[in-house]
C-alpha cells in the first residue's frame, strides 16, 4: 500500500493530539495509562464525546418521520454522517452507504441477504486463513444452510496470503470472496485490489473487511472495485455500535431485505409489503442515531489530522517497536509480511501470552493477548495466541520504551 | 491437611504470606512461584471433561471424595492462573463438602487479587471456584442419597 511509504505531508503534533483524548490522562495501577490495544478499539477524542453530549442535550429525536424541529435537526445530522462516510471511502453514491452496528453486522447482512439469494448447493465461498471469526462464521452458517463449500486461502509463514493457491481455488463455482484488508492479529496488509480483480475474473463478487484498515489506510472502494466493504466506527476513533456497509448499488437493489420493521418499508398491508429504497431498505427500526451522528465527528477528526501523516507516523512506531522488542530474550514477532499496518504481534518462548498480559497490566500497559478471534490463524502458527501491541496516532516512542521495559520485567519474572 | 485447620485458617495463612510483600512485583513473583510449584496434573486427567475453559487460560480440575472430605487437583496452561488455583486447592482441599460450598473465599479479595475473580475475566478463575463448589455439592448430594 503506497500510503505506508509516502512522505509525510504534514508533521503530526502528537502532544497536541494527546490532549484531545481525555482518557489518556488517567492512571492504571498508579501509572500513566499506556494504551496499546487500538486494534481492539481506539480511544475517543473530545469532539466525538461532545457530539454525543450535544445530541442528547440539544436535539434528541427520532429521525426521518417527525415534523418538528428536533426531528429535523437530528435527521439532518444523521444524514450528514452518511455523506461524510461516502466521501471517507470514496463511494460513488450516498445510498450505497448503509449504517450497521459494526463490521460483524455488515458481513452478516451480506451473508444472510445476498448469500441466501445467490449461493446454492455445490457453490463455493472463499475466505482467507487470517480472517477474524466474524468473517468466517457468517459464511459457515450460509454454507451449512445451502450445502455450499467454504474454501480458505492459506497463509504463508511470513503471515501473507498465498495468492497462487488463491488463483487455483477460484472457479466458476466461486460465488464470493470475502477477505480481510488488514489482519487484526498480524497487521498484514493484503493486496485486496488484486484479490478483487481475480474474483471478478472468475465471475465472483468480493467483500473487503475494512475493520482494521479504515483507520490506517486511504480507502477508495471504487479503486478497489470491491462489491462490498465493511467497517466499524469504534476502530476509527468513533463510538461503538456503528458500522458502515458499502455495496454497489445494483447489487444492493437486487438483494432482499435483511430485517423487517419500520423505516425499511414503503407500504404495509397484511396482503403485501413494498420496501423502501436504498439505503433505508436495510436500516429497519430506529437506528443508533446518537452514535451515527458522533461518527461524523470522528471521521472529520481523522481527515483533519491527515490519514497519510498518521499512517507514516504509525509505521515509524511499528518499526521502532519491532526493532526494540526483537532484542528481548526469547521474543519472536509473528507476522513479518512486507506491508504491515500498526500492529506488532509476538510470542515469547516458554511463556503464555496471558501471563505477559497480566504483568503488563500491572505496569499500566494495555495490550491484547490471546487468539484475537482468529483461532485458525493461531493454529497455523501452532501457538495458543500472541501478545499484540497495536498503535494509534496518540501513541509515542516513549510508550514503546515503557512497553519494552515492562516486557523485559515480565519475561524475567516469568522465566 | 490437618483436620484442625479450617478453611478460614488457611486463608489467614495466605493473607499473612502476602502481607510480607509491599510491591505488586513481589506479590506476583510469589504467585508465579506457587504456580510453578503446583505439581502438574497427570496427562490422563487433562481431558475435555475436566476442563474449565476461560478465553485464554485453560484450567483442568479433578476432585476425589475420601473419608468425607474432598481432595482437589488442578493444573493450568498459564502460570499466574496456576498460582491462583494452587491457593484455592490449598484452601479447599481436605474439607467437607458443606464447608467448601459455604466458603466465602474472602482471602482472594484480601490479598488484592479480586480482579482475577471477575466473571468476565478471561482466566476462568471464577468458573473454577464455581466448579470446585459444584464438585462439593455433587459429593454432598451423592453422600446423602
Amino acid at each position: 500500500m503506497t500510503t505506508l511509504t509516502a512522505p509525510v505531508p504534514v508533521t503530526l503534533h502528537v502532544e497536541e493530539i494527546r490532549k484531545q483524548f481525555p482518557i489518556l490522562q488517567r492512571e492504571v495501577k498508579g501509572r500513566p495509562l499506556v494504551y496499546l490495544d487500538n486494534a481492539a478499539t481506539t480511544q475517543k477524542p473530545q469532539v466525538v464525546i461532545d457530539a454525543l453530549v450535544n445530541y442528547y442535550t440539544g436535539y434528541n429525536a427520532n429521525i426521518h418521520r417527525g415534523i418538528h424541529t428536533l426531528a429535523e435537526e437530528a435527521t439532518t445530522a444523521f444524514e450528514a454522517t452518511r455523506d461524510t462516510a461516502r466521501a471517507f471511502i470514496n463511494a460513488p453514491a450516498r445510498e450505497e452507504v448503509i449504517f450497521t452496528t459494526g463490521t460483524t453486522d455488515g458481513i452478516n447482512l451480506v451473508a444472510a441477504s445476498w448469500g441466501r439469494a445467490n449461493v446454492s448447493a455445490g457453490d463455493e465461498v472463499i475466505v482467507t486463513g487470517m480472517e477474524h471469526h466474524s468473517n468466517i462464521v457468517p459464511w459457515q452458517i450460509l454454507c451449512e444452510e445451502k450445502k455450499a463449500i467454504l474454501k480458505v486461502i492459506p497463509v504463508t509463514d511470513k503471515g501473507e496470503l498465498d495468492l497462487d493457491v488463491y488463483k487455483s481455488l477460484l472457479s466458476p463455482k466461486t460465488k464470493i470472496v470475502s477477505v480481510v484488508h488488514v489482519s487484526n492479529a498480524l497487521g498484514t496488509v493484503n493486496p485486496v485490489k488484486e484479490i478483487v480483480a481475480l474474483a471478478h475474473q472468475a465471475g465472483a463478487l468480493a467483500l473487503v473487511d475494512g475493520a482494521q484498515s479504515s483507520v490506517h489506510l486511504e480507502i477508495d472502494v471504487q479503486d478497489m472495485d470491491c462489491d462490498f466493504f465493511v467497517l466499524s466506527a469504534h476502530k476509527l476513533y468513533g463510538p461503538t455500535g456503528v458500522g458502515v456497509l458499502y455495496g454497489k448499488k445494483d447489487i444492493l437493489n437486487a438483494m432482499p431485505p435483511y430485517r423487517g420493521g419500520g423505516e425499511m418499508i414503503r407500504e404495509v398491508t397484511f396482503e403485501e409489503t413494498t420496501y423502501n429504497e436504498l439505503p433505508y431498505k436495510f436500516e429497519a427500526g430506529t437506528p443508533n442515531i446518537a452514535d451515527v451522528i458522533a461518527f461524523k465527528a470522528a471521521m472529520d477528526f481523522v481527515q483533519a489530522t491527515g490519514k497519510k501523516a498518521v499512517a507514516a507516523y504509525e509505521q515509524e512506531l511499528v518499526e521502532y517497536a519491532t526493532a526494540k522488542l526483537e532484542t528481548l530474550p526469547g521474543l519472536r514477532i509473528v507476522g513479518q509480511g512486507a506491508y504491515k499496518a500498526s500492529v506488532v504481534s509476538f510470542v515469547v518462548e516458554g511463556v503464555h501470552p496471558a501471563d505477559i498480559g497480566v504483568l503488563l497490566d500491572n505496569q499500566g500497559i494495555a495490550v491484547r493477548t490471546g487468539n484475537h478471534c482468529a483461532q485458525p490463524l493461531m493454529d497455523k502458527f501452532c501457538i495458543p495466541g500472541t501478545v499484540r501491541a497495536s498503535f494509534a496516532m496518540y501513541n509515542t516512542k516513549e510508550e514503546v520504551d515503557l512497553l519494552a521495559a515492562a516486557l523485559a520485567k515480565a519475561i524475567k519474572m516469568l522465566s | 491437611m490437618s483436620e484442625t485447620t479450617t478453611i478460614r485458617e488457611t486463608e489467614k495463612e495466605i493473607i499473612e504470606e502476602f502481607g510480607l510483600f509491599d510491591s505488586w512485583e513481589d506479590k506476583y513473583e510469589y504467585l508465579i512461584d506457587l504456580g510453578k510449584r503446583l505439581p502438574p496434573l497427570a496427562e490422563v486427567h487433562k481431558t475435555e471433561a475436566n476442563m474449565v475453559k476461560g478465553c485464554q487460560s485453560t484450567v483442568w480440575l479433578t476432585a476425589e471424595y475420601r473419608d468425607g472430605t474432598v481432595a482437589f487437583s488442578a493444573d493450568s496452561n498459564t502460570v499466574i492462573t496456576k498460582g491462583l488455583i494452587s491457593m484455592l486447592v490449598r484452601v479447599l482441599s481436605g474439607h467437607r463438602p458443606d464447608e467448601i460450598i459455604e466458603a466465602p473465599l474472602d482471602f482472594i479479595k484480601e490479598i488484592g487479587m479480586t480482579t482475577h475473580l471477575a466473571p468476565t475475566r478471561s482466566n476462568g478463575l471464577a468458573a473454577m471456584v464455581r466448579q470446585m463448589k459444584n464438585f462439593a455439592l455433587a459429593f454432598k448430594v451423592k453422600n446423602e442419597m
